[in-house]
């Protein structure tokens, strides 16, 4: 399939269309709105049921010596796109420091949820992918923070404002955060349970999966709305050009380890919408604690109103094929 | 009715810090607190609103203490130097209230 099928294929399909819907709610100010209560419970199910799914793959496939150097790699880049991405945002705009590594430290982490709407395009293909990838991008959240902080730290030193918050704490509490305790938790009892566990909760956790993925996409929409409705005046040009290139800088790094990790197809395309993906959900609350002066404005509503439906859009057919093209 | 007068500190912080404030609230030697959530509002940075969120970002928590006044100093200092960097707001205001000796 062309780059051009794969993308007019994602646009029409319903997970696509009912973010749009959100955004276009969100923008002509309607009422329409997700209790923050239900959208933690549709974040909640995702996390739980791709990362059961994931283990149920490694209990079938087995343990593959690629796991560990694909975990590796994960690590690696999440720590080193935002060195990076805080590069290019302070070389073409005009954000200081502070602001600059915040937005970075969402560049080089993950968003759970790009992964999923990637994994429902991968499949729409037909194509299996690697159940330890649930396991890359769980290990894929924290490194980013560290390597935003230490630049942080070396750019703009704590001055008479008091001591900044210690690293330590803060990284036991993204590397224990609810999504990355169910997800990774959820990928366990799959592994521990196989195909038994999933023939005993599959009516739960596949049949109504697309449905529950399309609901949260038009929460997303309607956030990543009213974010840009609202913040949009936070983001000068350059900084929105940085939210659509940097994916794809990021892209490119994950592209070119993916022949050395030996992925397959949909595990390529996965590996490189990992890396592609901004965080959403852990960091912004990791920068509000770490990066207090950061203004949240521009990190997420470069995030979750740019780079997000970027990434849904277009982004994951592109990756998709990419990785048809390398690992095929 | 006896009524005895007290100071309530009132916090309204950015959720993601709320456990940093709590956290330093149970060390303090306070007899209490109370938690709550606060639905939307606006302030320097625009509108904002909890709904649909899926991150503690771009939320808030309203926290409120009442103590003595001999005690609001000793209260406030340590509270205002870990609010100080965070979006929020803190406000002092005179109560009364039935029980003086729970406070």
């Amino acid at each position: 399939m062309s780059i051009v099928d794969l993308a007019v294929q994602n646009l029409a399909s319903p997970m696509v269309l009912f973010f749009a819907l959100g955004v276009a709610a969100a923008l002509l100010r309607s009422d329409l709105s997700v209790p923050e209560a239900a959208a933690k419970f549709l974040a909640l199910y995702l996390m739980l049921a791709i990362g059961f799914k994931g283990g149920v793959e490694v209990s079938k496939s087995g343990l593959d010596p690629a796991m560990g150097l694909t975990i590796g790699a994960g690590i690696l880049l999440s720590f080193a796109i935002p060195l990076a991405g805080y590069f290019f945002i302070r070389m073409t705009t005009r954000l200081g420091a502070i602001d600059a590594a915040a937005v970075a430290a969402h560049y080089g982490s993950i968003s759970i949820v790009t992964f999923v709407a990637a994994t429902e395009i991968v499949r729409g293909l037909g194509l299996a992918y690697e159940g330890y990838l649930i396991a890359v991008a769980a290990v894929m959240e924290t490194p980013a923070i560290v390597a935003a902080l230490l630049l942080a730290r070396r750019a703009a030193p704590a001055a008479g404002d008091g001591p900044r918050e210690g690293m330590g704490p803060l990284l036991r509490e993204v590397a224990t955060n609810g999504s990355i305790v169910i997800l990774v938790g959820a990928f366990l009892i799959g592994w521990i349970t196989g195909e038994r566990g999933m023939s005993m909760i599959s009516p739960f956790i596949v049949d109504p999966f697309r449905g529950i993925l399309c609901l949260f996409l038009l929460d997303m929409g309607l956030v990543a709305g009213r974010g840009l409705r609202q913040g949009a005046r936070e983001l000068s040009p350059p900084l929105i050009a940085f939210g659509i290139y940097f994916p794809l800088v990021s892209a490119s790094l994950a592209a070119a380890l993916v022949v050395p990790l030996g992925l397959s197809v949909g595990g390529a395309a996965l590996f490189i919408t990992l890396a592609a993906s901004a965080s959403y959900i852990a960091v912004p609350a990791a920068m509000r604690l770490a990066l207090p002066e950061a203004n949240p404005a521009i990190y997420l509503t470069l995030s979750l109103g740019v780079t997000f439906p970027f990434n849904l859009s277009l982004g994951i057919p592109l990756y998709a094929a990419v990785a048809q093209r390398i690992a095929g | 009715m006896e009524m005895h007068s007290k100071k309530r500190i009132e916090i309204l912080l950015e959720a993601p810090a709320q456990k940093r404030l709590t956290d330093l609230l149970d060390r303090l030697d306070v007899t209490g607190y109370t938690v709550l959530p606060v639905i939307g509002g606006r302030g320097h940075h625009g509108v904002w609103s909890r709904e649909g969120l899926p991150s503690a970002a771009g939320t808030m928590v309203s926290v409120s203490i009442i103590v003595a006044e001999e005690k609001l100093d000793e209260v406030l200092e340590p509270v205002f130097e870990l609010v100080r960097r965070h979006i929020g707001i803190v406000t002092i205001s005179e109560v009364m209230v039935i029980r003086g000796e729970r406070f």
